[in-house]
């Protein structure tokens, strides 16, 4: 059972790492959540992205949702939005390319071109 | 939309584009329906609005409410002989209900409810979630309010809290409807 003094652990654990972190300049990940959306599989895409951060320990992205981007054909859709504004849009997702797309463009840096809305059409 | 937890990720983005900082949501088994309920405290509809969120055809732009997700939420109830029903007013917020006859053989399954609401919370912390299960069997409840006053100081979308939570969601789901579901063992 998760009891309330294994979150108190939790707390007291991140409490500390918050100091150390520096919160400026973070890189946006942002899902397209709407009815196109969901019923394309955003979701499990969404929740790849968060569980392949989290693996890997990368602290300077937020992953965040929205509703529908305009392209419901090429859903799932993601944006990452670098802090300098660089917007990389990637299209018809899937778990897989989502967490190939944490390790070369969110860890390494090197957007993966062939997933991008720019190859697909 | 193939099980209830897909509808209540889009139904619940009906109440964050319409503003809302509560969202509850309710799951029950009772008399031999399985309930699925969504409230918030967003900026509501007016009666000409709402009288046209249930048809697909006619889809007012400026207004996300209308489109496909109510509609298939409707039909999807309706499938099993069950209803829909959604409550609205201006500036106080929404209440939409799906009820499905939870023998039928056309109910689809309850899906991941727990990996929707984690995505839910974790890409709008701000919003306070009021999570209720019930059967026969247990009721679980979840406020992530109470969570974050808890946390005091840790955001909700601190990774090892969001798998906390999603845990926990987890095992109410268990308690509450192994067994009573046919798709979650008991």
């Amino acid at each position: 059972m998760k009891s309330l003094a294994e979150l108190e652990a939790i707390r007291e654990r991140a409490l500390k790492e918050i100091n150390l972190r520096d919160n400026t300049g973070k890189t946006r990940v942002v899902v397209g959540m709407a009815t196109c959306g969901i019923a394309a599989g955003a979701r499990p895409v969404m929740n790849a992205f968060v569980e392949e951060l989290n693996k890997r320990n990368v602290q300077n992205v937020n992953v965040t949702m929205t509703g529908c981007i305009g392209a419901c054909r090429l859903e799932p859709i993601a944006d990452v939005i670098t802090p300098d504004g660089v917007k990389t849009t990637y299209v018809k997702l899937d778990p897989e390319k989502a967490r190939k797309i944490v390790v070369e463009h969110l860890i390494n840096g090197r957007p993966v071109k062939e997933y991008t809305i720019g190859e697909a059409e | 939309m193939k099980d209830i937890s897909l509808h209540l990720m889009d139904i619940a983005q009906n109440s964050i584009t319409a503003g809302a900082t509560k969202i509850s949501i309710l799951i029950a088994c009772e008399d031999g329906f399985l309930v699925f309920r969504l409230s918030d405290n967003g900026c509501g509809m007016d009666k000409e609005i709402l009288e046209k969120v249930t048809d697909p055809f006619i889809t007012t732009r400026t207004t996300r409410e209308a489109g496909m997700g109510i509609p298939l939420l409707k039909l999807s109830a309706e499938m099993t002989g069950g209803s829909f029903e959604i409550e609205s007013r201006k500036g106080e917020g929404t209440t939409t209900e799906a009820r499905f006859v939870t023998d039928s053989i056309d109910r689809i399954p309850l899906g991941d409810i727990d990996e929707t609401l984690k995505a839910l919370i974790l890409s709008n912390p701000e919003i306070d979630y009021e999570i209720r299960f019930k059967s026969d069997k247990a009721v679980f409840e979840m406020d992530t309010g109470s969570i974050k006053e808890y946390l005091n100081g840790v955001s909700i979308s601190n990774f090892e809290v969001i798998d906390w939570i999603e845990q926990k969601i987890r095992e109410g789901m268990k308690d509450v409807f192994g067994g009573v579901l046919n798709e979650i063992s008991g």
